[in-house]
């Protein structure tokens, strides 16, 4: 016999499901019931850097939009700081750099405005390239999939970033670069997220 | 300065795998290449705070959010309790919870939702709250009914909650279902199944507490949440190669 640890195990994970939307998103499920609901400004009116817009799709196996589909996105401000105690820089006031992202029920398009984030300090003298980080939940998933978009226009930092690094398939690296174009002036990324298949998203345990 | 090091890696043969056929929407929407492993950057040990400021105190309360003046769902009266730690048993204060489910007949307020059991004009079906400085929560609801769903046949999803919780860390971000104390469903659902391990699905099961009722009032039950654990930094130096 030997002693026992005495951790505890982490609470298993369930699918969101297709109603997702009445807890985390009432207004789309089709109610008014809260003063506030949360998740929709992710920068703030006093943030700082470049004003941009995300655009994008996810995809499943066999080709087809995921309407049901909900993204959380966490993101740091211009100058790479995190909206959270234990990061040592500030942020601006109302930058909060996270949100909530729902598909359109009829198209499965999703798109959401917000600043382009800066450079972040790993704290090991290595810089992550600017990126967001996506948390997605939706109906036949079972466990939320984590996974990172990173810009087209930032390639000298994306060939040095630690994280796109270690996909050792070169290829796949691609999956994770929004294309950047611009409409009426302002710039729009286009992130398509595809679930399963030869062009698969990557996805991180992290 | 920090005194909280990386979180301890997910175990992904207790939570349920991406692909588990007998829930047929998942066979499309699972990828089929492994997961890149990540060592948590800031990126994923930070996350988003919430505060007083950002729901409402009577949230938490689904017999009267959506209900009118004087009125009240239909259903048995319940409240749900409990508390959220992490994996060294520590208490996680201060974090957002929130919480959506069917009414007592097994409808969603969900435009979505076709079912023919009626909505109840006095239910909406989702709440939120913060955990007090130790952890704990209590919402107050209807206890929701079954409902059948198109997967066989003949599916009919358990009673259940779903629960939502944030942690302190983008990668102790959770949703789940809560099930009920002798549900027969529970080990019909093929989702409930998509958890290999028995324990791992036990730990879904809220239980009667008695001890926690309003005599005349509510009926209760008992749900701890854990999130993931970090390690403490033993040793301050990192090793060769980081």
């Amino acid at each position: 016999m030997t002693q026992e640890l005495d951790y505890l195990r982490e609470t298993p994970s369930q699918t969101a499901g297709p109603y997702v939307h009445i807890g985390l998103s009432p207004g789309a499920a089709g109610f008014d019931i809260y003063d506030h609901q949360l998740g929709g400004d992710i920068a703030g009116p006093h943030a700082k850097g470049e004003r941009i817009r995300v655009e994008g799709m996810v995809i499943d196996g066999t080709g087809s939009p995921i309407k049901d589909v909900l993204l959380e996105a966490w993101q740091a401000n211009a100058d790479g700081f995190y909206a959270h105690p234990e990061q040592a820089g500030s942020v601006e006031e109302g930058f909060r750099g996270w949100g909530r992202v729902i598909s359109d029920f009829d198209t499965g398009n999703w798109g959401f405005d917000t600043i382009k984030p800066g450079l972040v300090d790993t704290g090991t003298g290595q810089n992550m390239a600017p990126h967001l980080n996506f948390w997605i939940v939706a109906r036949g998933i079972n466990l939320g999939l984590n996974t990172r978009m990173y810009f087209s226009d930032e390639a000298e930092a994306n060939a040095v970033d630690p994280v796109l690094n270690l996909i050792e398939w070169e290829r796949r690296r691609d999956t994770l670069i929004a294309t950047r174009s611009e409409r009426n002036g302002k710039p729009v990324y286009r992130f398509d997220i595809r679930l399963q298949g030869d062009d698969e998203t990557v996805f991180f345990d992290i | 300065m920090k005194t909280d090091g990386p979180f301890y890696q997910r175990d992904r043969t207790w939570h349920p795998p991406a692909l588990s056929r007998d829930y047929k929407t998942s066979v499309s929407r699972s990828p089929k290449y492994p997961l890149i492993s990540l060592e948590t950057t800031v990126s994923e040990t930070t996350g988003p705070v919430f505060g007083h400021g950002d729901i409402a105190a009577s949230d938490n309360d689904l017999l009267t959010n959506y209900a009118a003046s004087g009125e009240s769902p239909i259903g048995e009266r319940i409240i749900l309790h409990g508390q959220v730690l992490d994996e060294n048993r520590r208490p996680v204060p201060d974090t957002l919870l929130e919480l959506w489910q069917a009414n007592a007949g097994g409808r969603y307020r969900h435009k979505k939702d076709t079912y023919l059991a009626p909505v109840d004009p006095n239910f909406g079906g989702c709440g939120r709250t913060l955990t007090d400085a130790n952890g704990y929560y209590c919402f107050r609801t209807v206890k929701p009914g079954a409902y059948p769903w198109r997967n066989w046949i003949n599916s009919w999803r358990p009673a259940h909650i779903h629960l939502s919780i944030f942690g302190t860390a983008f990668a102790q971000r959770l949703i789940t279902q809560l099930y009920f104390e002798g549900d027969p469903l529970i080990d019909k659902c093929p989702i409930v199944q998509t958890i290999p391990d028995e324990k791992a699905r036990a730990q879904l099961v809220a239980r009667l507490d008695l001890n926690a009722t309003i005599p005349l009032d509510a009926i209760a039950y008992r749900f701890d949440i854990v999130l993931r654990g970090r390690r403490s930094t033993l040793f301050e130096n990192r090793q060769e190669g980081n």
